[in-house]
């Protein structure tokens, strides 16, 4: 199942841009939402999100649940499908992979990191004081510096994280909710 | 203390309790009385409304009082815990914030269920977030105790008791009338104050030492009698192996159990989106992160200012440095200004116990109706509304926790939040990411995942020198003591990961290839998430 490009929505950006927005039909549902609201554009505004996910899908049972499209229809296959096969078939597809892909590519890597550094501090604290006591600049010492580093590299890890989660999977991993809901719905026939 | 003291912080203490009260009444003003409104406030909540309601829950008083007392005290070794508290914050977001957004309803329990069969893995997911929620609410407690007792001067026992008991209330009261929307909004109001408070002594330590840092830590060090030994670590955990491997264990517990535990994972509920739920978790790592580096200048700054003596001379564990660091930034305790800090201080530290008790009693009462209750009821019997389930069982775990907070007064705050997070990560983590991220995990796999990590661990405190066999033990008179460390992480984390490993390649059935996929499907994309 590839990412479809049939829809509106898909207005402008460039393909790692965050400017994905402008779904209209969501606006009534910000409109009845007791949160605070925000003024102004603000693309990178997390109740974008509430729009594309509310819109329709996870509003209740009450909500008008729009049609699925015909190029959705055809490529779900026979209607009878039971809603198991369309995960299967999600979780085989190459566009899910990609995402799944560049999830790990990030985050394995960076988890062993960081548990070794910080079991290597943890262990070098209560095993080699005397190397921790080593003076670095006045009354900083290793010790010192090892603990603010360890404040430093979660602060870079955090931002580092949100960046490639924000520009390599925020995009594909919504286009794929979108179909694989669409494709649920067609199975459930339109109840969602 | 003065009468003035006592005075002043009641009087803003009461401030907050009845600006809390008036939330929680507004809120349950139009309640709806659903599920969704109880558990997860509506879902609505923006990231950075979530991210300042996390690290409400998530910096309690154990790291306000307790931290920047241990650094007072013993220098550079309390500086590896707030190490802990945040390094921990990486799994939350790397591993488990999204992911759990997007599978769950509103407990640990949804996730898992999702692909298991669901009645043997809900009672045992259900049975050890209950556990790890009492154990953390019975250290809020003896903070509690322990604060008034400082506050009103003496050790007063029916003082102690009552505050357990008044705490206890007020904390069911918000839970069962406001449930999560005035829960999350009473952690707003809560980390804004305390971070408030932090900042305004931080600055003030840094401004006494004209913004030096190296003469604030030079002084600190001649001031506590051990000079450089003070600023390098060893002083609490450097004497024999047992201590060393003593505290690789509590930092093992803290770095892995934030990810299990209940309360900060039914946080992620209140936000609309997995997106939004990264969102608030980068929030709350900027606030926590900014608030342990504040402590850590405040325990050095209580180190230099007050010194160590007269930290220990005032309680034994350190937990009063910054209440004493307040009186003498303010001019002493003669002084109106010292009298006016110490008030505020040890009224942001109540405001703290009262509101990360509120929100560990909130997931555990949708623990036990959403999973234990859902469960266990007989098919025949009527069915109540899980939310009515849900506040009837705030009012148990409240009875529950005031009786435990009473029994175990006498034990370290910070140290029964280890065992806590202790018990967090050996039960709740291995389930989750194995449930998460392994193809093969079976419904045995995550019942023996479960058990095998919150049985060992709850066994070992039972045989350590906490409750048995040591002065300072829970019950000094017994001897039960077989296991010499305090905290259980070290195995019993291991054991967790293992048995779930065993159940899963021991089990009769195979793994259900269609739930995995959806299980993985969903957690990555978010379709069909709530």
């Amino acid at each position: 199942m590839q990412s479809s490009n049939d829809r509106s929505r898909r207005a402008g950006g460039g393909p790692d841009g965050g400017t994905d927005h402008g779904a209209v039909p969501g606006r009534a549902y910000v409109e009845t939402a007791p949160g605070p609201r925000y003024d102004g554009p603000r693309y990178d505004d997390p109740w974008y999100d509430a729009l594309a996910s509310g819109w329709g899908e996870s509003d209740g049972p009450g909500a008008t649940v729009p049609a699925p499209s015909p190029v959705r229809r055809e490529t779900a296959g026979e209607p009878s499908r039971a809603a198991a096969d369309v995960y299967l078939e999600v979780q085989r597809s190459a566009a899910f992979q990609e995402v799944r892909r560049r999830y790990r590519r990030f985050v394995v890597p960076a988890v062993a990191a960081f548990l070794l550094w910080y079991v290597a501090y943890v262990v070098a604290a209560t095993t080699a004081p005397a190397l921790m006591a080593r003076p670095v600049a006045g009354a900083v010492n290793v010790a010192m510096v090892a603990g603010l580093g360890q404040f430093l590299t979660t602060f870079l890890l955090t931002w580092a994280y949100a960046r490639h989660a924000r520009l390599r999977r925020d995009r594909a991993a919504l286009e794929l909710r979108w179909d694989t809901q669409e494709l649920t719905r067609g199975v459930r026939g339109g109840a969602s | 203390m003065t009468g003035d003291h006592q005075t002043l912080a009641l009087l803003l203490f009461s401030t907050f309790v009845a600006v809390t009260l008036g939330i929680t009444t507004w809120v349950g003003r139009h309640r709806h009385g659903s599920a969704e409104e109880f558990y997860a406030g509506g879902r609505l909540f923006s990231p950075m409304e979530n991210g300042f309601a996390i690290s409400g829950d998530y910096m309690s008083a154990a790291s306000f009082l307790g931290i920047s007392g241990l650094i007072a005290l013993y220098g550079y070794d309390g500086m590896l815990y707030s190490v802990g508290f945040l390094v921990a914050w990486l799994v939350v977001l790397f591993l488990v914030a999204e992911l759990v957004r997007n599978c769950g309803r509103f407990t640990l329990a949804d996730v898992v269920a999702a692909r298991m069969r669901e009645r043997p893995v809900r009672i045992a997911a259900g049975i050890s977030s209950v556990t790890v929620s009492v154990l953390y609410l019975v250290a809020q407690m003896v903070g509690a105790g322990s604060l008034v007792a400082l506050l009103l001067g003496g050790t007063s026992e029916a003082a102690r008791t009552w505050t357990v008991i008044g705490v206890g209330a007020l904390m069911v009261i918000y839970v069962s009338l406001g449930g999560m929307r005035a829960t999350t909004w009473i952690q707003i109001v809560k980390a804004v104050l305390l971070l408030g408070g932090t900042v305004a002594l931080t600055a003030l330590v840094l401004v006494r030492f004209h913004g030096d840092v190296d003469r604030l830590l030079r002084t600190a060090a001649e001031r506590s009698g051990h000079g450089e030994a003070f600023l390098a670590p060893g002083l609490a955990y450097g004497g024999d192996w047992v201590s060393r491997f003593d505290f690789i264990s509590l930092g093992l517990a803290l770095v892995l159990g934030t990810a299990g535990l209940p309360h900060i994972l039914s946080r992620f509920y209140t936000v609309p989106t997995a997106r939004a739920a990264r969102r608030s978790v980068v929030w709350s790592i900027g606030l926590i992160g900014g608030f342990y580096l504040m402590t850590i200048v405040l325990g050095f700054g209580a180190a230099a200012l007050v010194g160590p003596d007269t930290v220990r001379a005032s309680n034994a564990a350190g937990n009063t440095a910054v209440p004493l660091l307040a009186l003498d930034l303010g001019g002493g305790a003669q002084s109106t200004g010292g009298t006016v800090l110490f008030a505020v201080v040890a009224a942001v530290a109540f405001a703290t116990i009262l509101a990360v008790v509120a929100g560990i009693t909130l997931a555990s009462s949708a623990s036990v109706a959403h999973d234990l209750y859902a469960s266990l009821r007989r098919r025949h019997s009527k069915p109540r509304s899980e939310v009515a389930v849900a506040r009837v069982a705030s009012v148990g775990i409240g009875a529950v926790a005031i009786g435990l907070g009473l029994l175990a007064r006498d034990l370290n705050v910070a140290f029964l939040v280890g065992l806590a997070f202790a018990v967090a990560a050996s039960a709740n983590l291995p389930v989750l990411l194995y449930s998460l991220f392994w193809r093969g995990f079976t419904t045995r796999g995550a019942v023996w995942a479960v058990y095998g990590g919150l049985v060992p661990s709850v066994v070992l405190v039972l045989l350590s020198p906490v409750v048995s066999g040591s002065p300072q033990s829970l019950f000094p008179g017994l001897d039960l003591q077989y296991f010499p460390l305090q905290n259980p992480g070290l195995v019993s984390i291991p054991l967790g990961f293992l048995a779930g490993w065993l159940g899963t390649v021991t089990s009769p059935e195979p793994p259900d290839e269609a739930k995995h996929a959806e299980t993985e499907v969903r957690s990555l994309t978010g379709a069909g998430a709530v």
